[in-house]
């Protein structure tokens, strides 16, 4: 995919945050200290009256955005995900979730590609931690456009979201003016053998897998699954009925996530065997974001192991 | 103020601690110890300073109250029944299974209520949002909250302080319910907090020590509040409290900070509060 075009999902976060805010003026935005990283400076470059830093203090961020949404302003929150759903989870589940504010929060460095960081900036975890709040909604874009459709329909609907944004530059393959919808996945290639249900970057490995296995003469259904909560439903029980078998991939803790979520479904609704792709319950390291992913069998090659051991071929 | 006012304050007073003890005791739970140390200034907030109507509770002019000591609901229940929010004879229901009255404040559930809280240390921090946009907004509103002193170990509150300060929320007031008392014994012993003054000085506020009790003194606080418009500075008033004030059995005592009364304590507490009422009445 030498020739696709690769923009980072943070930088599609602060684009789309500064085009909100050109349109709309109840948009105002926080950050922890991190504008440069979460690409919210984008923002605070167009509109600095509406940008709050609130200094290294996620806690206190959060808690201010909370009581900013009750004036009647749509805050979006932003610093990395480790900070975000890991250390201000408590300040989110009690001070936005239960009350149900109408406050966005949008974490960056997502997932072991934040790279040389490490394991201590190397969030696996806040999916797990996001979807167990009552009324929360958690997405995760695949690419540029989607990312800037999802954080322009997170304004648009009413409520708490979480959204995870991704440090490293990832292939663009929608087409601009791609039709996003909170709760809805995308069947990206149809398939009856097993279906491939991923998010975040793992979509295009998800798709490169797909054609791998075609060509080994499995056909596989692709889906990208952006919103993690409320899951699909629908299109998970399609999938399964046709497919009889399921592969999740996320780049996320393989205890808590998407995987767990189409498991938590399925098992209760139309039992088929499934598999899940991710971090094994362990914490990640320092290398680049590229050579980590392979290491951690992130990738279209493990994939496509995984899918045919998975399926006896 | 006139004599007049402050012994209609001190009435209104007895009823909100009156408030208290109901709905503690038909709770069989609750917070009572800090909700009465704090009556006074619920009291004054709700009879006297704020800007609201209790028939439009989410008029959105209104000034606003964050109560981030969230376990003392009780009282700002009461405050708000008192005040007509909603009806009086609704607070034995307090932490029922089918009752809107939530163990800690609901924003959602409980009219008058504008931050659902009970997690400590992150009221304050709400509470500067809000003073926040409402700066942002240019609205004239004002933001209240109570902070308890076993609350200020909790760092978040010296974040949403700092972040009051830095920038510039002279429309919040930080009131912090100094009753020396916690679960687990005097704050001085548990994690002392001293000196609180120089704390919030340091952190950039206008500080203004009272007697939490003395309606005069709560009136001289709310005028340096109002004074402090237009500096930048947010105030935090520090007010020395009795925990558990106006119940002879228990004032000062750590064991009634999430104690209901039983039957007899609950009668025994009425009693004491008729008496005080009859000796403000008699003047």
């Amino acid at each position: 995919m030498a020739d696709v075009k690769k923009i980072a999902t943070r930088d599609s976060y602060g684009n789309a945050l500064k085009e909100l805010g050109d349109e709309f003026d109840n948009v105002v935005v926080l950050d922890a200290d991190l504008a440069g990283a979460t690409k919210t400076g984008t923002f605070k470059k167009a509109h600095p009256d509406r940008f709050f830093d609130c200094g290294i203090q996620e806690a206190n961020m959060v808690n201010v955005a909370a009581g900013l949404s009750t004036m009647g302003v749509v805050p979006f929150a932003a610093t990395f995900a480790m900070f975000a759903a890991g250390r201000a989870y408590e300040q989110i589940r009690n001070t936005i979730g239960y009350p149900h504010l109408n406050v966005k929060i949008g974490a960056t460095h997502g997932g072991i590609s934040v790279g040389e960081d490490g394991a201590s900036h190397q969030c696996c975890e806040d999916f797990a931690l996001m979807r167990t709040i009552p009324g929360m909604t958690v997405m995760c874009p695949a690419d540029d456009v989607e990312a800037r459709a999802m954080v322009k329909a997170a304004y648009k609907m009413e409520g708490p979201c979480y959204m995870r944004f991704g440090r490293a530059a990832t292939p663009v393959f929608h087409e601009e003016g791609f039709d996003f919808q909170i709760g809805k996945g995308e069947v990206l290639k149809d398939g009856k053998d097993v279906a491939i249900i991923a998010n975040g970057i793992m979509v295009p490995e998800a798709i490169e897998a797909g054609k791998a296995l075609a060509e080994a003469g499995i056909d596989a259904m692709v889906i990208n699954m952006a919103t993690i909560k409320p899951l699909d439903e629908e299109l998970v029980l399609a999938a399964a009925k046709k497919c009889g078998r399921i592969v999740t991939v996320e780049e996320h803790n393989v205890i808590g996530g998407l995987g767990e979520a189409v498991c938590g479904f399925l098992s209760e609704n139309y039992p088929v065997p499934v598999k899940r792709i991710g971090v094994n319950d362990e914490f990640g390291h320092s290398g680049p974001a590229a050579a980590l992913l392979k290491a951690f069998g992130l990738c279209a090659d493990n994939i496509v192991a995984t899918t045919k051991a998975f399926l006896g071929k | 103020m006139t004599s007049e006012e402050r012994k209609q304050l001190q009435l209104e007073a007895v009823k909100v601690r009156e408030g208290i003890l109901t709905a503690t005791h038909g709770a069989k739970s609750g917070h009572p110890g800090g909700s009465l140390s704090a009556a006074d200034m619920f009291t004054y907030l709700y009879f006297k300073e704020m800007r609201l109507d209790p028939k439009n509770p989410r008029w959105e002019d209104r000034d606003r109250f964050v109560l981030s000591k969230g376990h003392t609901a009780p009282g700002l229940y009461s405050a708000l029944a008192n005040r007509g929010f909603f009806p009086v004879e609704d607070l034995p229901t307090l932490r029922h299974i089918d009752s809107y009255l939530q163990g800690h404040p609901n924003m959602n559930t409980v009219p008058g209520v504008d931050m659902s809280t009970g997690s400590l240390g992150q009221g304050l921090s709400a509470a500067a949002g809000m003073a926040k946009g409402a700066k942002f907004l240019n609205k004239d509103v004002n933001v209240y909250s109570i902070v308890g002193d076993g609350e200020l170990a909790e760092g978040q509150i010296w974040e949403a302080t700092m972040f009051a300060a830095h920038y510039h929320l002279d429309n919040l007031c930080i009131i912090v319910d100094l009753n020396g008392l916690q679960i687990d014994g005097r704050t001085c012993d548990v994690m002392n907090t001293a000196p609180v003054d120089k704390k919030f000085e340091a952190f950039g506020c206008d500080v203004v020590t009272i007697d939490g009790h003395c309606f005069d003194d709560i009136e001289k606080a709310m005028e340096k509040f109002h004074a402090n418009h237009g500096t930048g500075k947010p105030t935090a008033v520090l007010m020395t409290t009795v925990k558990g004030k106006g119940i002879s059995y228990m004032e000062n005592q750590a064991g009634w900070h999430g104690k209901a009364p039983n039957d007899d304590e609950y009668a025994q507490a009425m009693a004491e509060l008729s008496a005080a009422r009859s000796a403000i009445e008699e003047g």
